[in-house]
């Protein structure tokens, strides 16, 4: 088992270095630099000489095989440089959205796995019942609705019941209060996008636990249990279920990896300070540091998240381990 | 000819246009503003940042030496805000500022002239590695002085009625030169210590800014607020939903017509909406390096195909834009007049006759249906709608345009950088009105002139524009500069002049609109009657 861990983990290595060469030339090849847009964005007067100025400090006119360096150098010590916009620490910007963004992610799969695991479940057991159709129907309706768009619909649920109600309208809070200081604040913030994107997490989830289920209440095993007269709600509970979740699992994980640094649209619409919005504003302000820092941030995540899948995988089946 | 230029009004269509009645109320203290800002922050350095995104949170935690007054912002009325009072020598070269003695940094250190000294010099003559955005506007600055602690003093050049707007500016933050001394010209940037009205609680990068009340403000009984979150929200959208539910009661910048409408609409008299001429204009800049926009004719041809009159009407109901103008803010006393306006091409109420011309001159240019690409810039609010626009305008005449609408980045790097264009969007964004200044724009020599010409006869006529002593001889030398500039030569073609409109929770009293959304952002002239 040890041997399967340390392999996984050494080849967590040649991908994050892989991902770091790419996204550093390609963010280069994009025109446009970050000192024009900082003092010239605005269309007021900007000094050509201030500019130039801008672009020594920030590194710009070293050669690309220094910044590159530079780079790797930092990110070997996890140090992801300073922002070229802010000039703080690109790690301590990443810090302060890193809880929001976990939170959200945390209760998106909170509300994926309620939704999925037993929908999935009551669609395999009645297959082909109104009960199977009418959880296919929401789980196609999952996938086919952006969770942005069914964030604007909420809000605007939201402001008419509330007008309705009680004659004011409510939208959720836009400034984050962590879950420890003010927990009906927070919650009250981040169910609303935790519901928009774990719903859509959920269908796909469903989908999988469906099709999981069903092809392992075909197996033999599942066969002897029935002859043997245990109770289906017996079979399904303890034989089938944990064989069925293998795939799920890895969605999952995939997904919630997605979600750290992916709700680039939602978290805009619901104006959440996450990694997700700092990941486009540092797109659309050539900041090079904050997006390379950002991205192999994401890339962490994911192949984290994949080594842990990996060992789960290892762990509800031991087969893996030993192929 | 001083209170003409500073106190000319904006007429009907300024500022207040539908606030509610003007009776005068009793401000009210205590409470905390709730405000949304679509831009982000930069840095904390009012000297070398340009973006609103810094103006709205950071302002309330700084003072200046004179301030356009926050109770009426919509002309150049200047006050003192850390001096007392200041005068001019009759020869228009020194100016004399004598500054308070109860001023006090939020650290407690007590503010002197040497604070202001130190604060303009790293303004108009930074040390060699540091920036500031605005020294080119003090070029008429030959030195200055602060003889004791309560006079300072700056020697001009040359007299220039762009000096005083320019001492204005909102972002000339005065520092405390003990700060400068012992942490460097760079500590602003991360740092806050001002003297303003509000004292910096805590920033959290992306979220919000939050200050609260300083009881040692110079401004008696000012300001109103117990303290303000400036609440970062980057896109329209949360922004007017967090007026509609009440999450934030104002966003300083603007919104287009349709966002009033809708609050409006759904909030009825507990929303305000107050309008304005705003202090920005987009144009069209041909590539003079590019044939055939090295020809005048052509030039003069895009200017003559657009329906200025006819776009006002429309534009305005779907965009920031509305007035028509030239270079100069409209209505301010250096503008040109309706009657003056009509004169230069593009301009004349006669559409059909104007665009005649313009298919006369391609021809004799050679240059009939033209084929061009149109660099623009991927902002819709009044970019892409006026770049959309032109485009309708110029297909008039039997232009083919190519729109290309390029993110910032993009935008600027062609702009500025690679001048791959042939016609592009450019803009002039100021913040105090201060036209002899903003018109620099138009000189070919301008760092912000992308038209890619030379023109010895320009900058000779700005020059004299610059010096010119008295308001008549300012006057008649801008009509010979627009003229030139906008007709003769026809450098580059004026759209509209944007139109600033904000409308916000009734219960938020005390602010008035300006012409720019930089200006009167301390914040301590505004109450809330809740």
């Amino acid at each position: 088992m040890w041997q399967y861990v340390f392999k996984r983990l050494l080849l967590m290595i040649p991908t994050v270095l892989g991902a770091a060469f790419v996204i550093f030339f390609m963010l280069r090849a994009m025109p446009g630099d970050v000192c024009e847009l900082k003092l010239g964005g605005e269309g007021a007067y900007v000094d050509e000489a201030q500019i130039e100025l801008c672009r020594e400090q920030q590194g710009l006119n070293d050669p690309l095989v220094v910044q590159f360096t530079n780079f790797v150098g930092g990110l070997a010590v996890l140090d992801f440089g300073t922002s070229m916009w802010t000039g703080r620490k690109v790690a301590y910007e990443m810090g302060l959205r890193f809880e929001l963004s976990l939170q959200v992610a945390i209760m998106a799969t909170i509300v994926s796995i309620v939704i999925a695991i037993p929908l999935g479940t009551l669609s395999a057991v009645y297959q082909n019942s109104w009960i199977d159709y009418f959880v296919r129907s929401i789980a196609v309706a999952g996938i086919a609705v952006p969770s942005f768009w069914l964030g604007i619909l909420i809000l605007l649920a939201l402001l008419s019941v509330s007008d309705a109600l009680t004659g004011t309208r409510w939208t959720p809070p836009i400034d984050y209060v962590p879950l420890w200081k003010d927990p009906a604040y927070n919650l009250s913030m981040l169910i609303w996008p935790a519901l928009a994107t774990g719903y859509r997490y959920s269908a796909v989830a469903t989908r999988m636990m469906r099709s999981a289920l069903l092809e392992v209440l075909r197996e033999d095993y599942v066969r002897t249990a029935r002859a043997k007269g245990l109770t289906e709600t017996l079979i399904v509970n303890r034989h089938a279920l944990k064989n069925a979740l293998l795939p799920v699992v890895t969605v999952i994980g995939i997904e919630f990896a997605f979600l750290m640094g992916g709700l680039v649209v939602t978290e805009q619409v619901f104006n959440l300070n996450g990694l997700g919005r700092l990941l486009v504003d540092s797109v659309t302000q050539v900041d090079y540091t904050m997006t390379q820092g950002i991205v192999m941030l994401i890339v962490l995540i994911f192949v984290f998240t994949n080594f842990l899948v990996d060992i789960l995988y290892a762990w509800l089946d031991p087969r893996i381990r030993y192929s | 000819m001083r209170t003409k230029m500073w106190k000319f009004a904006l007429g009907a269509v300024a500022a207040a246009a539908m606030t509610t009645g003007a009776v005068a109320e009793t401000p009210k203290s205590g409470g905390t503003l709730n405000f949304v800002v679509g831009s982000k922050i930069p840095s904390y350095d009012g000297h070398i940042e340009t973006t609103f995104g810094m103006i709205h949170p950071i302002s309330p935690f700084y003072s200046l030496l004179i301030r356009v007054n926050p109770d009426n912002p919509s002309e150049n009325d200047f006050q003192c805000d850390v001096c007392s009072s200041w005068d001019a020598s009759a020869d228009g070269l020194t100016y004399t500022y004598k500054i308070r003695d109860d001023v006090k940094f939020h650290d407690g250190t007590p503010m002197t002239a040497q604070d202001v000294l130190a604060t303009y010099n790293k303004i108009v003559f930074p040390p060699e590695g540091v920036a500031s955005s605005r020294k080119a506007f003090y070029k008429m600055v030959k030195s200055m002085s602060a003889p004791d602690d309560t006079t300072f003093v700056m020697n001009l050049e040359y007299p220039s009625g762009a000096y005083l707007p320019a001492m204005a500016s909102p972002f000339n933050y005065i520092y405390s030169k003990k700060d400068l001394d012992e942490h460097g010209m760079n500590w602003h940037q991360k740092n806050v210590n001002g003297s303003g009205p509000f004292k910096f609680v805590q920033h959290q990068p992306g979220a919000f800014v939050e200050g609260v009340k300083y009881d040692g403000y110079h401004h008696e009984g000012r300001p109103y607020l117990d303290g303000f979150k400036a609440i970062s929200a980057p896109k329209m959208s949360a922004r007017v939903q967090a007026i509609e539910g009440d999450r934030a009661s104002i966003e300083f910048r603007a919104f287009p017509p349709k966002q009033r409408d809708d609050l409006v609409a759904a909030l009825g008299d507990k929303i305000t909406v107050q309008e304005s001429d705003w202090n920005c204009v987009l144009m069209a800049t041909p590539n003079h390096e590019r044939p055939p926009f090295d020809d005048p004719r052509v030039r003069k041809a895009l200017t003559l195909a657009i329906d200025r009159w006819g776009g006002s009407e429309y534009l305005s109901k779907i965009a920031i834009v509305k007035t028509v103008g030239g270079i100069v803010f409209p209505n301010h006393p250096l503008a040109a007049t309706e009657e003056e306006l009509v004169q230069i091409a593009g301009y004349s109420k006669d559409l059909e006759a104007s665009r005649e011309e313009a298919r006369r001159l391609l021809k004799e240019a050679g240059a009939e249906g033209l084929k061009f690409t149109f660099n623009n810039r991927g902002v819709d609010q009044p970019y892409r709608v006026v770049g959309t626009w032109l485009v309708d305008q110029w297909k008039q005449v039997g232009l083919e345009v190519d729109q290309q609408v390029n993110p910032s980045p993009v935008f600027y790097d062609i702009l500025r950088k690679t001048g791959e264009f042939d016609v592009s969007i450019d803009f002039n964004c100021q913040s105090v009105i201060n036209p002899i200044a903003d018109v620099s724009k138009f000189l070919p020599s301008a760092g912000n002139n992308y038209a890619n010409f030379e023109d010895a006869e320009i900058e000779a006529l700005y020059d004299k524009l610059a010096r010119a002593g008295t308001f008549e001889e300012q006057r008649a030398l801008m009509r010979e500069y627009e003229t030139m500039v906008l007709n003769d030569k026809a450098t580059q073609a004026i759209t509209l002049w944007w139109y600033k409109i904000n409308p916000y929770r009734s219960y938020v009293k005390g602010w008035k609109i300006a012409p720019s959304h930089y200006l009167g952002q301390q914040l301590d002239q505004i109450w809330l009657d809740k």
